[in-house]
């Protein structure tokens, strides 16, 4: 008997907290296998970020740091200065990531350091219960903005990917996302390709991933993947916007 | 060895690297901008890294990670760039993580000024930032001291995994002295079993983590760091006293005031008035117990700060009301003169109201 699928060696036996039908722990399997297949999960350090994911350094099974809101890429700078043949990566949300985090994601990706970031966005806020976040959609309904976000009170939602993909210091970005197998599967290659960017040692790496909240958002989990779907990809279009080599 | 005549942060900074720091994560704020440009040209030559970070936030972050992966990180800064260092200093008390902190401090509130001022005693020594931690605090009263502090600053820290903050003002930071910085100073390192370096598929992975979600946990984590706190009240409690035991009146100061101070005790000897001083050294821990050897007939204190009395509150701690307490301060970047302080000491001893 051949075995054709296992629990990775990438994630602990640790039971995760995340909600039924929550892609977090989809996107951390995927996190794991890459380290495993590219043989440095004993060379990886993460960071955790503060959110849905800050209990992550419970879950991989590599050394983890837990750092404060936003600030895992200036941690995870600290990491990588110190030990620059490691495999270092933060695994952050859009709330620490895009809101509280924008100064240390931006300089980070400006600096060219050599770490990889996994940014899971799913357009909430969902530790702290459903509010409203930078990249919350036009007319979405959150706990801060219950009849729906409009562009005259909070603008319209950040597009990170973009927006980093104009410094030099990042050379691989894309934006993925988790809502079907065949999604699932370029999401897994665009984050072997993110570490094989800070094994070649050049630059930031970046993966966005845009991910389902089902829980906050108040809907069944298929519904909620048809709703990324339908709402989130138009909006936020999949795709590689810096690839170095290539 | 032969002294050299070197401004105190650059001092400051020589002796951190002789007393082993190898990484320094920094942000341009005067008066302090000496230090991380000597640092960004001797780090290399040493094989550490200097960054300039882009805020004092991604700083102290940066320490967090390089101190959570066994180095020996440091990062200074002056007044508001220490708070805004609070959030990041919390979390490295919580993580138990050995760095070294320097603030060439500033008048305040607010953007206030570049001039030297000693306004920062509370956010030092009182937490900036949010929990049950403390800081080891050193003040030293010239650049030797300062010297000395610095290169024994990483050993004290990782003895206690508790950071060492510097407390310098800007006239530290700023004035020229003749130091003597020892080649031979060896430096105690202690056993790092819990860093982040990768587990090279060997051990357990090591997590350096800040949250408690269950209280009894997060209560038992305060109780170990509160017993580690009182160790160091024990073992590093750090002041000087002169004449403490037959004088009229004493006078209570730290950092540049002490030396100020030291002045005005000699014009006060010259009208018959004997003034002990008793100068901390070390801010936490305080020296409470030093207190207990003023002459217990003696007319009062005096506190002399470069703030409106913020140490002051220290003072009336160790007093425990057995004398009575006198406060004299110029902030916002005014020095006060050796004169303003001894007149204020002649009338304490002379039973006059301050």
């Amino acid at each position: 008997m051949s075995i054709i699928y296992e629990r990775t060696n990438g994630l602990t036996k640790t039971s995760t907290h995340y909600c039924p039908g929550c892609t977090h722990g989809l996107v951390h399997k995927l996190v794991g296998e890459c380290l495993v297949e590219l043989g440095v999960l004993g060379e990886a350090i993460g960071v955790a970020p503060v959110g849905c994911g800050v209990m992550a350094y419970n879950y991989f099974n590599c050394d983890m740091q837990q750092s404060a809101h936003g600030r895992a890429p200036a941690v995870a700078t600290g990491i990588k200065r110190v030990l620059p043949d490691k495999v270092v990566f933060t695994y952050q949300g859009d709330g620490d990531l895009a809101s509280i985090g924008t100064n240390e994601i931006i300089h980070a990706a400006h600096r060219g350091e050599k770490i990889t970031t996994i940014f899971v966005n799913n357009a909430i806020y969902g530790m702290t219960g459903g509010q409203m976040a930078p990249t919350t959609l036009i007319g979405q309904r959150t706990t801060t903005s219950k009849s729906g976000r409009t562009v005259e009170h909070s603008g319209s939602p950040i597009r990170v990917s973009e927006m980093l993909a104009t410094l030099d210091g990042a050379r691989f970005i894309e934006r993925v996302a988790v809502n079907n197998p065949v999604n699932v599967r370029r999401a897994k290659r665009a984050i072997k390709r993110a570490f094989e960017t800070q094994l070649a040692g050049e630059g930031f790496a970046m993966v966005e991933v845009l991910s389902s909240c089902p829980t906050n958002w108040g809907m069944e989990p298929l519904d909620a993947l048809k709703w990324l779907k339908e709402n989130m990809i138009p909006y936020y279009p999949l795709g590689n916007l810096r690839n170095w080599g290539v | 060895m032969a002294k050299l005549l070197m401004k105190g942060n650059e001092a400051i900074a020589e002796a951190a690297i002789r007393g082993g720091c190898r990484y320094f994560f920094g942000y341009p704020i005067t008066p302090q901008n000496e230090l991380p440009e000597y640092m960004s040209v001797r780090l290399g030559e040493v094989g550490g890294v200097f960054l300039q970070a882009e805020s004092e936030i991604g700083a102290i972050n940066m320490v967090y990670g390089a101190a959570a992966s066994g180095a020996r990180a440091m990062t200074s800064s002056s007044s508001p760039g220490i708070a805004l260092k609070q959030e990041g200093i919390s979390y490295i008390c919580a993580a138990q993580l050995p760095c070294v902190i320097v603030n060439i401090s500033r008048g305040g509130p607010g953007l206030g000024g570049i001039q030297p001022a000693q306004s920062d005693y509370f956010q030092a020594t009182r937490g900036g930032g949010n929990g049950d931690y403390r800081l080891i605090v050193y003040a030293p009263a010239n650049l030797q001291e300062a010297v000395d502090i610095t290169l024994e600053a990483f050993d004290i820290s990782e003895k206690y995994r508790v950071p060492v903050f510097i407390a310098g003002d800007g006239m530290i930071g700023q004035m020229m002295e003749p130091v003597e910085i020892p080649e031979g100073f060896v430096s105690q390192s202690a056993e790092k079993d819990w860093t982040t370096t990768g587990t090279k598929g060997q051990r357990a992975p090591n997590i350096i983590n800040t949250l408690y979600l269950d209280p009894l946990k997060l209560e038992e984590h305060n109780i170990k760091l509160d017993n580690v706190y009182k160790l160091i009240e024990a073992n590093e409690t750090r002041y000087e006293a002169d004449s403490l035991e037959d004088c009229d009146v004493v006078c209570a100061a730290y950092g540049m005031t002490s030396r100020i101070a030291r002045s005005s005790i000699k014009i006060a000897a010259s009208s018959g008035v004997k003034v002990g001083m008793l100068r901390p050294v070390s801010l936490w821990p305080f020296p409470y117990g030093a207190f207990d050897k003023i002459n217990p007939k003696a007319k009062g204190i005096l506190c002399a700060e470069m703030s409106m009395g913020q140490m002051l509150d220290d003072v009336k701690i160790g007093s425990k009301g057995r004398w009575p307490i006198h406060f004299y301060g110029r902030s916002g970047g005014m020095v006060p003169t050796p004169d303003e302080i001894a007149e204020q000491l002649i009338k304490i001893a002379e039973g006059k109201s301050v």
